[in-house]
């Protein structure tokens, strides 16, 4: 019987590695996974028992712990909250957080793997528990001036330096005071937040990195990129310039934003290059359609499009998704259909095609300092990809010069400063109000400042207003704050 | 070791009792008795020590100061655990001094957990589960002392294996009965005695064990010899597996009767194991695994058809989608098994220290989730040496078995320290995912009477075994 008990022994020892390795899979492998789960309370309800980390911006905490008396120990305080909301999200009383807040959490709360010895440490002695600060890339001019220049419209701003990534303004409006919503009391919580839910304007979503509008004609610069880079197109390029293209195998027809041919006409047809400085649909539908769906969406995804980002709180997917239908394909070239983008993709477009071609990842941590004031994390550039060559980027960017000098983008002109933009006026179905955008960068030739706004609901024009009455002249603003600093 | 030789002795193993002690005390000690003892009392200050500071960090921890308030009852304890060792001293000198430690401190370690929970619901006095741990810790050392005491041969207990296999068949159905049964939450597993519940089922684990050990000594060498050939694999007679079959039939009823997938799964696999290590026929165990496999997963199909096996399903959604907010957020879903995994996720490496974690989100964090408790207040450290203090328990017993000559006490060591590897493979298997959660307490740990009496017995009946395997009359056969 010994025999059948060795091999007994061998089962039970089975069976006892199968506990060892399950535990230590949770207990260490999947950990951070598992405490980043939103319906993971624990975490949340240690966020409040530890002096959290602040948030800082130029060198001063925007956001700080600070004791009470009550039996969270610590109240969340935001300096200047409404300004910096989009970018600091909040951290409420029932453990839901959002913004850096959410998203930089394990950090802040001390209880990233990171902290491990830290935490050691304050076990052996004895010492409380202390959380990060984080500091972000957020410039305080650029943040302001985007903030002020939105005023009382909704939409958004971002603004990313295009050779690093690094974002230095994210505003979304309406906007909202996170002090209301890290209140202690409960039903006080409950009631601010029921407030802000329901508002105007939707205060609690993003319109930088949540919302999805309709690029419009921001997307040209991307189709043009695509057709530059198969080598078969140059500015020059000609394509049929009619008043009016009935879409094939539909009854629709389409028009350019004038409601008739595009400026520049040559005998019937319009360069590439007017196309764009103009804004006119019908040549860009007909590149569309000669460029096919693959062409344009593989070009899109290289700029970000259909990718998933972390800033580090998550952004929605901006969605090229790729069309069978010409008549679909030919809209999409001008950015309808089922296009859709985040602000903050857009200023990615423009970034990239200021960083001679290479799209940078987007972020807003600069760094992580531990109560030690270590440098536990750094910003660190990093590549999304190339999405056009340098010259294509040149190309583009000299018809996004024109198209501000003396196209669609008058608005955004600022004097001694060559600045690169598209303007984008997009529809979202009949008699709903436009979305309005302006992306751009400057200076053209020495790009810091990629800039992208979006006004949505019209900016209150319902559909007379247009990307560069009102979007342009925000992003001209911004620009010139962080241009003269 | 010839199959003759052992079959004989086995079957007038009472009429002998006698003349083998006799010429045991005959026989010069060539072992040190004393010193096991003195290592084992040693090692009872060492666990005792432990608890001590694990109850003191609990009060630290939750209340921030410390209180006496369980003092006495932890010197009830002690004194009853030191009593058991003098016990020791007396009637089994030579028996292994790694086992009562063991179980004191699991014991210990999980009355601190019981008792920081209740200080988190700021239960006290008869409310508080530690208390009445504390007091079924009490009865439970003092049945194990009894068992001790009166005693005296383990082979005794083999004229009663068809006596046990009886009253298994009846405390696996007590719950069953109307009057005294009661539900808690789904399964059918409770008797009600005036105050008291009792979940006889522990219990059966030790007259099953005791039974299968007797009837597979006597038997053994028909089922391994004897048989009709179908497909290349032995089955045996109808007449040597007939008793055993239909006691295996009657605890699987358990499963569907009294929603006990756990108690039904630990039962069988005791079986399985133990008919393996008898007859040596792998294609047996093989044959119980595909069993049992196949019958999960047919129980799993038919759940569909019959409401009464719903659960079954729901066991198995939960274990292989915890995740999904239609598992999480439904009733009877995996919210208990996800927030256990949060537990000792939160807990890590290290743990968050006794008392400064947060168990009691966890629902039943005394009882069926205390290892999660324990977890994460101790983290991956922390269990790691709990699993470790059950491996050496296995071991202990399976080394008994291994060690003795006689196969009614091989076949019962190897039983009982089976039983309760597979009960910590069940519970902490379930808690961690790598079987679907049964229902199943940790042994020693959690709260709980009947599992600390079952638990306690077999400590019992161990250390009764290993003094006996010492003391045995060195076998010439072999």
């Amino acid at each position: 019987m010994n025999r059948e008990l060795r091999r007994l022994s061998l089962v039970v020892l089975l069976m006892f590695i199968a506990l060892f390795v399950a535990s230590s899979t949770i207990q260490v492998g999947f950990a951070d996974q598992l405490n980043a789960d939103s319906r993971n309370t624990r975490a949340v309800n240690d966020a409040y028992n530890v002096q959290r980390g602040s948030i800082i911006v130029g060198g001063k905490p925007i956001v700080q712990s600070t004791p009470t008396s009550d039996r969270f120990k610590w109240q969340r305080t935001y300096s200047e909250g409404p300004l910096y909301s989009a970018v600091t999200g909040y951290l409420a009383v029932n453990g839901s957080a959002t913004g850096i807040e959410g998203a930089m959490n394990q950090q802040l709360s001390g209880t990233s793997n990171a902290d491990f010895f830290t935490r050691v440490k304050n076990v052996i002695t004895g010492k409380h528990p202390q959380g990060n600060s984080v500091e972000l890339t957020i410039d305080p001019v650029a943040q302001r001036a985007a903030y002020e220049a939105l005023g009382n419209k909704q939409g958004a701003v971002v603004v990313e330096e295009p050779s690093t990534g690094k974002i230095l303004a994210l505003v979304s409006t309406p906007s909202f005071d996170p002090n209301q919503l890290a209140v202690h009391d409960n039903a006080t919580y409950l009631a601010n937040y029921n407030r802000l839910k329901d508002a105007e304007g939707d205060p609690l979503v993003n319109k930088a990195i949540t919302d999805l509008n309709p690029p419009g004609s921001t997307f040209k610069p991307v189709v043009s990129s695509a057709a530059f880079e198969t080598g078969k197109f140059t500015p020059n390029s000609e394509l049929p310039n009619p008043s009016g293209l009935q879409l094939p195998g539909s009854s629709l027809v389409i028009h350019n934003d004038t409601g008739a041919a595009c400026q520049g006409d040559n005998g019937g047809n319009v360069s590439i290059l007017n196309a764009q400085v103009w804004s006119c649909n019908i040549p860009f539908a007909q590149l569309g359609a000669k460029l096919g769906s693959s062409t344009i969406k593989s070009q899109a995804e290289a700029f970000g499009f259909n990718h998933e980002f972390s800033i580090p709180m998550p952004v929605s997917v901006s969605k090229y998704p790729g069309y069978d239908d010409q008549a679909e394909l030919m809209q999409s070239a001008f950015g309808q259909q089922s296009d859709l983008a985040t602000a903050l993709q857009i200023c990615m477009d423009s970034a990239g095609i200021a960083n001679d071609g290479v799209v940078m990842q987007p972020n807003l941590v600069q760094s992580v300092i531990t109560p030690d004031l270590d440098r536990q994390q750094e910003f660190q550039k990093q590549e999304f990809g190339r999405a056009t060559s340098a010259q294509t980027a040149q190309t583009v960017t000299q018809m996004m010069v024109k198209g501000v000098d003396q196209g669609t983008g008058t608005n955004a002109k600022i004097s001694g400063v060559s600045v690169a933009g598209k303007t984008g006026t997009a529809q979202n179905g009949d008699n709903q109000p436009y979305t309005l955008w302006f992306t751009g960068f400057a200076p053209a030739d020495d790009p810091k400042f990629a800039v992208a706004v979006v006004v949505e609901d019209g900016g209150g024009l319902g559909q007379s207003g247009s990307g560069n009455s009102v979007a342009a002249p925000i992003a001209r603003q911004v620009l010139e704050a962080v241009l003269n600093k | 070791m010839a199959a003759e030789s052992n079959a004989a002795p086995a079957r007038s193993a009472a009429p002998r009792t006698g003349f083998v002690t006799t010429m045991t005390s005959v026989v010069p000690r060539i072992r040190m008795p004393r010193r096991l003892r003195n290592l084992e009392l040693g090692l009872l200050v060492f666990a005792f020590a432990i608890v001590v500071a694990a109850e003191v960090l609990v009060q630290l921890g939750a209340n921030g100061r410390i209180d006496g308030s369980l003092a006495f009852f932890g010197i009830a304890l002690g004194v009853l655990v030191f009593g058991v060792h003098v016990a020791l001293r007396v009637t089994a000198p030579d028996a292994d001094p790694f086992i009562l430690p063991i179980a004191t401190l699991l014991n210990g370690i999980g009355i601190a957990m019981i008792y920081r929970i209740d200080i988190h619901y700021g239960r006290s006095g008869w409310d508080a589960a530690s208390v009445r741990q504390i007091v079924w810790a009490a009865f439970a050392i003092i049945c194990a002392l009894a068992v001790l005491v009166f005693v005296r041969n383990h082979r005794a207990l083999q004229r009663y294996t068809y006596l046990s296999g009886l009253i298994s068949v009846v405390l696996v159905f007590i719950p069953l009965l109307p009057v005294i049964g009661t539900a808690n939450e789904s399964a059918k597993v409770w008797i009600q005695l005036g105050p008291l519940n009792f979940q006889p089922g522990e219990i059966a684990k030790i007259t099953l064990a005791i039974f299968f050990a007797g009837y597979l000594v006597q038997r053994r060498d028909s089922l391994a010899a004897v048989g009709t050939r179908i497909l290349g694999v032995t089955f045996p007679r109808v007449r040597d597996l007939g008793p055993i079959a239909v006691l295996w039939v009657l605890t699987l009823l358990v499963i569907l009767f009294e929603r006990d997938l756990g108690t039904g799964l630990l039962y069988f696999g005791l079986f399985v194991a133990m008919i393996y290590v008898a007859t040596g026929r792998t294609s047996w165990a093989l044959l119980g695994i595909v069993a049992l496999v196949g019958g999960a997963w047919a129980v799993d199909g038919l759940s569909s058809a019959i409401p009464k096996l719903g659960y079954v399903h729901g066991r198995f959604e939960n274990w292989l989608h915890p995740f999904a907010n239609a598992q999480f957020g439904s009733s009877g879903g995996s919210y208990q098994l996800v927030q256990g995994l949060f537990g000792l996720a939160h807990g890590g490496l290290v743990g968050t220290g006794l008392g400064q974690g947060q168990p009691y989100i966890t629902p039943v964090a005394d009882s069926d989730y205390i290892f999660a408790s324990l977890g994460e207040e101790l983290g991956l450290i922390g269990v790691f040496a709990l699993l470790a203090l059950y491996m050496i328990f296995v071991a202990r017993a399976f080394r008994i078995g291994f060690a003795s000559e006689d196969d009614f006490g091989k076949l019962l060591a190897i039983g009982l320290g089976f039983v309760v590897a597979l009960q910590t493979f069940v519970v902490i298997g379930g808690i961690t995912r790598v079987i679907p959660v049964t229902g199943l307490t940790a042994p020693f740990l959690a709260a709980g009477g009947s599992s600390l009496v079952a638990n306690w017995i077999i400590v019992a009946l161990l250390l009764r075994l290993s003094d006996t395997v010492r003391n045995q009359p060195r076998a010439v056969s072999s």
